[in-house]
């Protein structure tokens, strides 16, 4: 079974480890992303590693009149798309987006706006597919706000929603959505925060988790496992004690 | 972030990790580091090496882990240009289902290939293969000073000899050209045979070692008296006929570091006695995969950690030919007497292929490997009276497992250390590197 997978953001650390878990299983690629060498030195390094086929398209998500010329020209290389994950975004600034309003709207674009702009494109041709999985990465800090990044969590709550309702609105023409719900990660995304090395998940790691998920048609996928009950709890802290503590 | 040590634990010097994703990253974190008061740095891959060949003097290193890309495999002739980070592992992953195999592998697959070269490391074919950087054809490497340059045996080769067993001083190696060896299966046809003592070991090994790609010894050093020298010979070839897998991946974790050595007099001695009995037979052919054969230890991930938290010493010196023979049993004997060996020791003939490399360790003489649990003062002393045997009969230490050279014997053992120095960026050093030259 040789899937065809479509990657946006394909740079990023856990895309490219999910792309080459799918790699060794000799799936045809399509991979998104701005920088075209780092798009070329991945597509030789998943050949090498197994990938039937790979194909690129460089684009900027928040050029969001190019997603149809992109989603124009995977179709037609690959035909159908088994997989499209939606994998692009930024980690804000928190303090800066609290001074800076252009930035922060600017940043909310990149990690909302234009992924729903990718899921609504890719949604309008998979679900005449009748087939798929569409997954996106959002993040536990969508769960709930906390005062230390709270700019990315709206944004990913924004996904979160939208997911959602999109997952409903295809069940029927039996497209599937999957929202991917990573704690920690040691990616070039994170490199200059200091996380706590035990609650830090390698991009592998959570590549495993992403990869069976969209196999078994998960609805949420949190990873690795027990940040469903680190967010639990986080979610029912009643708001009157939330708001006092330092997150 | 968790911070890093050398395999040996020792010296106990905590690595600061800036990871590097890109080849184009590295300058700029050169330049961060440089920003916040730490002038040098140094690339860390694995973290195999033993000692302090790992360790920045800043205690910052470029975690060069992630950098981990195939840029281009031609697997009609072999040759595989990859990122410095990609492990041996992940490379016989990827190279051994197309009938490739790496042309010289060390005792573990867990080394970076920018490590592999910087130690230019070696193997259990080292008579028939040489070193690891005997099969590198070119190298990419950055250099605080002019960017982004290329080396190999004919494009500045001065350039490229001092960088292969160079320690990592003359650059952050982002990427490894090299040449890899056909193989028919993954498998090797193994010949184990019992030895009682250190002359059956040379016998063993002129007779075998021609009709032998891989060669080694294991040798009981707690055994003295008749028993002096008792030990496992095992020479290998890769099988003509058999499957192609990759071995399963996995294994066992040593889960915590116990309060306090693992390996002591008692479970030593009980060890040894145990291994050298393990096959009744004195001689045994077997086809095994070459997992079990090349990396054994690899089995049980983290066995460092058997050593507690104290960590521990390797002491690796090789014995040029001449007195090979004399030095090595009168090195083993010292140990012996000092009842604080390894549970495993290895022994192993070296080859006359040179390398390429100006720092590379392997001369034509005979090998010897064993782990000492840190104890100041007993190693300290066992260590002083082993060195001064080495260095008289004109033999040297390994870098890359060492924690204790002298200067002196550094300089005197690698002459041409001044040419890497002259070559060094000087953004980079090692704890080791300021240790044995400042």
């Amino acid at each position: 079974m040789n899937q065809n997978v479509l990657i946006i953001g394909a740079t990023s650390g856990i895309a490219e480890a999910v792309a080459r878990h799918f790699a060794e299983q000799g799936a045809r690629l399509f991979l998104v992303a701005r920088n075209s060498e780092k798009l070329q030195a991945i597509s030789a390094d998943l050949v090498a590693r197994g990938a039937l086929e790979v194909a690129t398209f460089v684009m900027n998500a928040n050029e969001t009149d190019r997603i149809p010329q992109m989603t124009d020209a995977a179709w037609k290389v690959h035909g159908t798309i088994d997989v499209a994950l939606v994998a692009h975004g930024t980690l804000p600034d928190q303090q800066r987006t609290e001074t800076n309003i252009a930035y922060a709207i600017a940043e909310f674009r990149t990690n909302a706006e234009s992924v729903i702009a990718c899921l609504a494109a890719l949604a309008q041709r998979m679900e005449p597919q009748g087939k798929g999985v569409l997954a996106v990465i959002g993040s536990v800090a969508g769960d709930r706000g906390r005062p230390g990044n709270y700019l990315y969590g709206a944004a990913k709550a924004a996904l979160d929603t939208y997911a959602s309702g999109l997952r409903a609105r295809l069940f029927k023409s039996g497209v599937h959505v999957l929202i991917i719900k990573p704690g920690f990660v040691a990616t070039a995304m994170t490199v200059d925060l200091n996380l706590p090395a035990r609650l830090t998940a390698t991009p592998d790691r959570v590549a495993c988790d992403i990869q069976l998920a969209i196999a078994k048609r998960r609805d949420v996928l949190y990873t690795p496992w027990f940040w469903y009950w680190i967010m639990l709890i986080i979610r029912w802290i009643p708001a009157a004690i939330f708001k006092r503590m330092k997150l | 972030m968790s911070q890093l040590l050398s395999w040996g634990r020792y010296p106990r010097r905590p690595q600061i990790p800036h990871s590097v994703n890109w080849p184009e990253d590295v300058l700029p974190s050169l330049a961060a580091l440089a920003a916040a008061g730490h002038s040098t740095s140094l690339a860390f891959g694995c973290g195999r090496s033993y000692g302090d060949s790992c360790l920045a003097d800043s205690g910052h290193v470029l975690a060069m882990q992630n950098m981990d890309r195939v840029l281009a495999a031609d697997w009609e002739s072999g040759v595989v240009i990859a990122q410095a980070g990609l492990t041996l592992s992940e490379l016989i992953r990827i190279a051994l289902p197309h009938g490739w195999f790496l042309p010289v592998t060390p005792g573990t697959k867990f080394v970076t290939l920018g490590g592999a070269v910087a130690n230019d490391v070696h193997g259990k074919n080292h008579h028939v293969m040489g070193t690891f950087g005997r099969h590198v054809r070119q190298l990419t490497i950055y250099r605080s000073n002019e960017g982004v340059t290329q080396c190999s045996l004919t494009h500045r080769p001065d350039f490229f000899s001092a960088t292969v067993g160079g320690l990592g001083m003359t650059g952050v190696i982002v990427a490894v050209e090299i040449q890899l060896r056909r193989v028919a299966t993954s498998e090797i046809e193994q010949r184990s045979i019992r030895f009682g003592g250190f002359d059956e070991f040379f016998e063993l090994s002129r007779e075998h070692d021609s009709s032998h790609e891989y060669t080694v010894a294991w040798v009981d050093c707690l055994a003295s008296g008749k028993q002096a020298g008792r030990g496992h010979y095992i020479a290998g070839n890769h099988a003509q006929e058999g499957a192609l897998d990759l071995a399963p991946i996995g294994g066992l974790q040593m889960p915590i570091d116990p309060p306090f050595s693992l390996v002591n007099a008692l479970s030593l001695r009980a060890f040894n006695t145990l291994y050298y009995h393990r096959q009744m037979k004195k001689k045994v052919v077997s086809n095994v995969g070459y997992d079990s054969f090349f990396y054994p230890l690899d089995r049980l991930q983290q066995w460092n950690r058997m050593y507690g938290r104290s960590g521990f010493q390797q002491y690796q010196c090789v014995v040029p030919q001449e007195n090979g023979r004399e030095v090595t049993r009168d090195v083993m004997r010292q140990i012996s007497k000092s009842g604080s060996g390894s549970f495993l020791a290895v022994l192993k003939q070296c080859g006359k292929l040179t390398s390429p490399g100006l720092l590379s360790f392997p001369l034509h003489g005979v090998s010897l490997a064993l782990d000492f649990p840190q104890r100041d003062q007993v190693n300290e002393r066992l260590f002083t009276k082993l060195d001064a045997m080495v260095h008289e009969a004109g033999g040297r230490l390994y870098p890359a497992k060492d924690a204790h050279m002298s200067a002196v014997h550094f300089k005197q053992a690698y002459p041409m250390w001044e040419k890497v120095e002259a070559l060094r960026d000087s953004h980079l050093l090692s704890l080791f590197w300021k240790r044995v030259t400042q």
